[in-house]
């Protein structure tokens, strides 16, 4: 079972009283806004968590794997994310069975 | 800070956690800017605490966080040159959404801004 906005906005309003609405409102402004400034071309910086990085990928050779067909990769802008050394080193311990 | 206007400003090279928390409050004028910091603080925390145990982040129209597997590798003291063991471990990944991936690349034709330069 992975995390999801709607339990995000649960936590909201368990641990800050935030109503259901203003949670909802709430998390969906936090990615929209994380979303706006990429799409600007601004990189995002939550310290604690990570950088959301932006990259300008060339035209690539491609291949459609299932024909063999070659087909372009026509040049696009993509979005990393850097995680940063307090996530790196709390997530490096995990020793279980990762959920997929 | 005024929201909207603010991420096309040249002025900006990042926009970090306090300036995330300036647009949301701009937007939610009916909740405390106090109220807000403490919002986006528990929201990193939850996501940080989940995918510390091992779980997933999925968040339509954005991406989802996962955790990959580094297997245990010999590594080098880069001093000494001597060989290392280097436990296996996990990092985690972010898939960014196809909502995402689109609205990124559709800026395509502007520069975008890295640690204070701007690229071509």
């Amino acid at each position: 079972m992975a995390l999801t906005k709607a339990e995000m906005a649960e936590r909201l309003f368990d641990e800050l009283g935030l109503n259901k609405r203003e949670a909802k409102e709430l998390v969906e402004s936090f990615f929209e806004e994380i979303r706006c400034a990429l799409e600007q071309g601004t990189p995002v910086k939550l310290s604690g968590f990570g950088n959301f990085d932006l990259r300008d990928k060339n035209e690539r050779p491609g291949r459609n794997p299932k024909t063999g067909e070659e087909i372009p990769i026509c040049a696009r802008r993509v979005v990393t994310f850097r995680p940063g050394q307090k996530l790196k080193a709390r997530v490096e311990t995990y020793a279980g069975n990762v959920k997929q | 800070m005024v929201s909207g206007a603010y991420a096309s400003s040249l002025l900006v090279d990042m926009m970090t956690k306090s300036e995330l928390i300036e647009l949301i409050a701009a937007n939610q004028q009916h909740l405390a800017y106090k109220d807000v910091e403490l919002a986006v603080k528990t929201l990193i925390e939850h996501m940080s605490e989940v995918l510390s145990s091992g779980e997933r982040i999925e968040i339509r129209g954005f991406g989802s966080f996962s955790l990959h597997h580094r297997p245990p590798r010999i590594g080098r003291n880069p001093k000494t040159g001597d060989p290392v063991v280097l436990p296996g471990k996990y990092v985690p990944h972010f898939k960014p959404g196809k909502q995402m991936r689109e609205r990124v690349n559709s800026s395509r034709d502007k520069p975008y801004r890295l640690g204070g330069s701007v690229r071509p």
